[in-house]
C-alpha cells in the first residue's frame, strides 16, 4: 500500500526530501541572527517562493526547522535570516559559504499582495520580523505605482537587534515611502523612537477605509497592533498577520501546527486576522 | 516665569493636539507665566529628582525619556515629540521628576507653569475633571506601552 501512495515511488521527488543548496554567502546581523545566502548546487531547485511564503531549512545530521524566504532571485537564489534560538538554528547559524544544506518548499500561503493593488499599505514588522515582510517591500519597491500611501514601521528590541541596518536606512532615503523605525530601550547613542511599534501608529498617515496592513513579528505585537489598526479604523478583513507555530512536516501531514481549525503550516503562516483574532486571545490553542 | 500671558503662547498650546476642545479660557488660565522653551540636543528639559515645576507640551523635536539602570545608567525607555506632552511628576506629590528628559534634537516646547495648573485645576473642578478625562488615557497608554516593554517580547 505505501508502495502506492510513495511519489518516490513513481520516480517523482518525495514531498519530504530535501534538495541540496550550497551556502553562497553569510552575514552576521545581530549577535545571534545571521542571514544565509543559499544557491542550488546543481539543476534541481525548489519553486520560486512568493513573499510570505516559508521553507524547511534541513542542517544535515541536525535536523529541520521552518524558515521565512527574506528574499531570492530567478536564478534560485534564497535568502533566509535565521535567529539561534535551538540545535538545528545552531547548526544554521554556524554555516559558512560552500556547506551544503537541505532545503525543501516552499510552502503555505503568503501576503495578498495582488489584493492589495490600489490600496493604502501598513506594514509592521517587529524584530525577526522583518525578513518574511522583506519581499514584500521590494515587491512594492517594483511596482510603486501600483499602491497608494506606504508606511513602513519597523521595532526591536534595542538598536543592536536590528537586522538589515544599512538596506533599512536606506529605505529611509526613498520619498514614495515612510518608514519609521523605534525600538523598545536604548542607550544614548541611539537618537531614533524609543517606545513599542504601537506607538508609532498613531504618526502613521493612512487612508483606513482603503487600507491593508501587513504584520508580522511575536504573537503578542501582532495581536497588539492589529488591534490598534482596528482601532484607526481598519477594517479586521484588511489586516494580515503571519503566524508561527512548530511546523514539522510543512504539508499538513502531522498536526504539529493546528491553530484552532487551520494547520498553520498549510493555510497560512499569513491569514487575515478577522479569522484568527478569537484564536488569538485563547490560550493554549 | 511671568505673571503675563503670551498670546503667541496661548495659541501654541490651544493648538497642540492635547488641548483640542477644551474650553479657551481654560486654555488661557493655564497659560498665565508659561513661557516657550528651546532645548539644543543633548539639553535636559527634566533631571531625575529635581522639583516638577512644568508640564511640557512639546511643539517641535524628540525628547527621551531616560532611567538609570545597573547596566546603563542612561536607558531610554521612551520618547516623546510633536503633539505629545512630557510629564506628570508636577501633578503627582511630592511633584518631583521620577526621570531625565533629554533633547535628542533641537526641540522646542511650551512650559506650562505647575502651580498655575494644580490651582487652575482645583479651583474650576469641570475644568480638572475634563483635564483628567484626557490626561488619563496618556497615562494609561504609557502604562501599556510600559507592560508591553516589560513583556520583552522580542526576547521570547
Amino acid at each position: 500500500m505505501l508502495a502506492e501512495t510513495d511519489p518516490g515511488a513513481s520516480g517523482a521527488p518525495h514531498p519530504l526530501a530535501p534538495v541540496p543548496y550550497s551556502v553562497r554567502a553569510v552575514a552576521t546581523e545581530t549577535p545571534d541572527t545571521t542571514t544565509l545566502v543559499l544557491e542550488p548546487v546543481g539543476s534541481r531547485r525548489i519553486g520560486r517562493p512568493t513573499p510570505g511564503q516559508f521553507v524547511m531549512l534541513y542542517a544535515f545530521g541536525v535536523g529541520e526547522s521552518p524558515i521565512g524566504v527574506a528574499g531570492g532571485n530567478s536564478d534560485g537564489q534564497l535568502v533566509h535570516t535565521v535567529r539561534n534560538v535551538g540545535k538545528v538554528t545552531n547548526a544554521l547559524s554556524h554555516l559558512t559559504p560552500g556547506d551544503t544544506v537541505g532545503v525543501r518548499g516552499p510552502y503555505g500561503h503568503g501576503w495578498p499582495i495582488a489584493e492589495a493593488t490600489g490600496r493604502d499599505l501598513v506594514i509592521v514588522a517587529g524584530g525577526l520580523g522583518l525578513p518574511p515582510l522583506r519581499p514584500v517591500i521590494y515587491q512594492l519597491f517594483a511596482h510603486r505605482e501600483s499602491y497608494g500611501r506606504v508606511e513602513i514601521i519597523y521595532g526591536a528590541r534595542t538598536p543592536k537587534d536590528l537586522v538589515y541596518y544599512d538596506e533599512v536606512q536606506s529605505w529611509r532615503r526613498r520619498n514614495d515611502l515612510r518608514l519609521q523605525v523605534t525600538v523598545d530601550a536604548a542607550g544614548r547613542d541611539w537618537y531614533g523612537d524609543v517606545g513599542v511599534v504601537t506607538t508609532r501608529l498613531p504618526d502613521a498617515r493612512f487612508d483606513a477605509g482603503r487600507t491593508t496592513a501587513f504584520v508580522c513579528g511575536p504573537e503578542i505585537m501582532m495581536r497588539l497592533t492589529a488591534q490598534a489598526l482596528v482601532g484607526r479604523g481598519v477594517a479586521p478583513d484588511g489586516v494580515w498577520i503571519s503566524m508561527e507555530r512548530n511546523m514539522k512536516c510543512a504539508v499538513g501531514f502531522c498536526g504539529h501546527c493546528q491553530f484552532g481549525p487551520s494547520f498553520v503550516c498549510r493555510d497560512g503562516p499569513v491569514l487575515r486576522y478577522d479569522r484568527v483574532a478569537p484564536l488569538l486571545r485563547l490560550r493554549e490553542v | 516665569m511671568t505673571d503675563e500671558t503670551d498670546p503667541n503662547v496661548v495659541e501654541a498650546v490651544r493648538e497642540h493636539p492635547f488641548f483640542h476642545g477644551f474650553d479657551p479660557e481654560f486654555v488661557h488660565a493655564i497659560c498665565r507665566q508659561a513661557v516657550e522653551r528651546h532645548f539644543a540636543a543633548e539639553d535636559l528639559l527634566a533631571k531625575e529628582g529635581s522639583v516638577a515645576e512644568v508640564f511640557y507640551v512639546v511643539l517641535e523635536g524628540k525628547v527621551a525619556l531616560e532611567i538609570g539602570a545597573a547596566d546603563n545608567p542612561h536607558l531610554t525607555v521612551q520618547t516623546v515629540g510633536p503633539g505629545e506632552v512630557l510629564g506628570w511628576s508636577w501633578l503627582v506629590p511630592p511633584h518631583r521628576w521620577r526621570f531625565d528628559a533629554r533633547a535628542l534634537k533641537p526641540t522646542r516646547a511650551t512650559a506650562l507653569h505647575a502651580e498655575v495648573l494644580r490651582r487652575t485645576l482645583a479651583g474650576h473642578p469641570a475644568w480638572g475633571y475634563q483635564f483628567l478625562v484626557r490626561f488619563m488615557p496618556v497615562l494609561a497608554e504609557r502604562l501599556e506601552n510600559t507592560r508591553i516593554q516589560l513583556l520583552d517580547i522580542h526576547a521570547r
